[in-house]
């Protein structure tokens, strides 16, 4: 079972109290966007066997999202943060290069 | 090859079953081949069969990471219905059921297709509605399927508490001519027929990278070497996103952890196959006795093949109440996979942003009935580079909104 900790509670909480959001850090698009930027946006995703980062909202707790890194292959969890930030915090960013050198931030999709 | 048949088991019989030939042969791959699937599930085996079959293009490999049938075609709980709402949907999986009825002649391997009956049972006011829709949309298309009332539900299903009080049955679309099939038969004899037609199906070859040149497909990188080829399929279910980056683009797929489970084996007491969508439960048994149960999927990114308990013990419960005599049975065994799900719960067949590569994923939950119809229209996508049974199935179609949505029609799909 998936227990991540909610940076507003600064709870552990069990995932049946969790909703999950899918990647984080998209790139939105308004009114007056081409069909491929709605696209991008609104369906296609990287989907990445290896570190994921994603949202998550608190549902049953303080209602709020946020954002974790974790992987989608030994479901590590490297950290979590809060929804406002425009990247994963140096630190986070750090313990995912601990066990996957390659990885790097590429910034808003 | 030699065919089975009630006179090759008397003649082995007769000789202590010394004479059985191996099922596919075992080949190093070749330099370059005309096509090369990648992924040996049900999908990319019968893609590979009906390019034979059809149009006769057997110069053709099917890479496999794992072994054969190892991925969602061996974990999948067997559904077989052609139910859908939408036009595109009925013809794919209409099509692949027709196909299910002579699998196994065709073949010349037993599949051990059941057309038992499913039914999905209404549990709300909203489903009355949802399904009464879906069986007129389906009489329209030639798809034959029935409402029926709550009685005619108990009648073919005794087991079932149709009076619970939570979630009562209200009646159910019911389809007489869908069931079950043996998911390992389908994927072996395939594969028995691709290997007799000169295919090679070469094992524990992954694929690790795409090579292009000027924009076209020009072979693969894998495990076992550099292998050319004119054209490739890419038909690899849970990793469709991984393989298509590597070969350069993007889709609206993501991958979730989809479970099952089974029972200890019991006396025959169900003979039908059960969906109850509202509580996201379904239940058939099996020709062994044991109860097949299958549920929801989870909500997060995953490739490890294990899923949330909670959502088991969400299913059991579920059933529980609408399947009392299950309370005390015990489960025997519980897996996952990998599903690949698209933001309309409708698949892929299409080309690709890269000339000569094709894909075919976004079964998700609910492939395995899909399996011969989606072969038969792959290869001929293909092979011709159009195929009327794809057409709409586009990966191009999230970006001009002609969604195909099939979710509205049952909140679990399989
Ligand atoms: C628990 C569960 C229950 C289900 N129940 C039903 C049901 O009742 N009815 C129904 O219709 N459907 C059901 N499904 C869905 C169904 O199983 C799938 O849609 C279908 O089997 C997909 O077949 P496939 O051939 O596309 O994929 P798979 O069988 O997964 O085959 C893909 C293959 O590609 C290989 N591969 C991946 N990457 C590479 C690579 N880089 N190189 C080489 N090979 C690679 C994999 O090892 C795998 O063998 C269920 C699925 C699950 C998990
Ligand atoms: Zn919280």
């Amino acid at each position: 079972m998936l227990m991540l900790h909610c940076p507003y509670c600064g709870q552990d909480v069990d995932e049946t109290d969790l909703h999950a959001g899918g990647e984080a850090h998209l790139k939105r698009f308004g009114p007056g966007s081409s069909d491929e930027d709605f696209e991008s946006y609104l369906f296609v995703r990287k989907n990445p066997k290896g570190i994921h980062v994603e949202r998550w909202r608190h549902a049953y707790g303080c209602g709020k999202w946020f954002l974790a890194a974790r992987s989608t292959v030994t479901l590590e969890v490297f950290g979590t943060y809060a929804a406002q930030t425009k990247s994963p915090p140096a630190d986070i960013q750090e313990k995912i290069r601990a066990v996957d050198p390659d990885w790097t931030w590429e910034g808003e999709a | 090859m030699k065919r089975y048949s009630a006179f090759a088991i008397a003649r082995e019989a007769m000789r202590h079953h010394q004479g059985w030939e191996r099922a596919w042969a075992k080949r190093a791959p070749k330099k370059k081949y005309d096509v090369i699937i990648v992924g040996a599930g049900g999908h990319g085996l019968a893609t590979a069969y009906y390019l034979g079959k059809n149009f006769g293009i057997t110069n053709v490999a099917v890479l496999e990471k794992g072994w054969l049938g190892g991925g969602n075609t061996g974990r999948n709980t067997t559904i077989i219905r052609s139910n859908y709402l939408q036009d595109p949907s009925a013809a794919i999986y209409e099509k692949s059921r027709s196909l299910y009825e002579t699998l196994s002649q065709d073949l010349n391997y037993n599949v051990m297709f059941s057309p038992r009956g499913v039914i999905m049972l209404a549990q709300t006011q909203h489903e009355i509605r949802g399904y009464q829709r879906t069986a007129h949309a389906n009489s329209l298309q030639g798809v034959e399927t029935e409402w029926i009332g709550p009685n005619r539900v108990k009648e073919l299903c005794p087991i079932m508490n149709i009076n619970g009080p939570r979630y009562p049955v209200l009646g159910g679309l019911w389809q007489a001519r869908g069931g079950t099939a043996r998911h390992d038969a389908v994927a072996w004899g395939y594969a028995r027929a691709c290997s007799d037609m000169g295919m090679d199906i070469i094992q524990k070859c992954e694929v690790t990278g795409v090579t292009r040149e000027g924009g076209k497909v020009t072979g693969v990188e894998t495990t076992q070497g550099h292998i050319g080829c004119d054209k490739l399929g890419m038909v690899v279910a849970g990793h469709a996103s991984v393989l298509a980056e590597k070969a350069g683009f993007r889709l609206p797929i993501e991958s979730v952890a989809l479970q099952a489970l089974v029972s200890e084996p019991i006396k025959p007491c169900m003979d039908i196959v059960v969906m109850a969508n509202t509580v996201h439960g379904y239940l058939s048994q099996s020709d062994k006795g044991e109860m097949v149960i299958g549920g929801g999927t989870d909500g997060y990114n995953n490739y490890t093949q294990r899923g949330s308990f909670h959502h088991i013990e969400e299913t059991v419960r579920a059933l529980v109440e609408t399947f009392p005599i299950l309370s005390r049975l015990k489960m025997l065994r519980q897996w996952g996979g990998i599903v690949d799900v698209t933001g309309d719960r409708s698949p892929i067949l299409s080309k690709t942003p890269v000339d000569g590569i094709f894909v075919n994923c976004g079964w998700g939950t609910g492939g395995f009935k899909a399996i011969p119809g989606s072969g038969w229209a792959m290869a001929e996508l293909i092979a011709k580079g159009e195929s009327p049974l794809t057409e709409e199935f586009s990966m191009f179609r999230f970006r001009e909104g002609k969604f195909i949505d099939e979710s509205v029609a049952a909140g679990v799909a399989h």
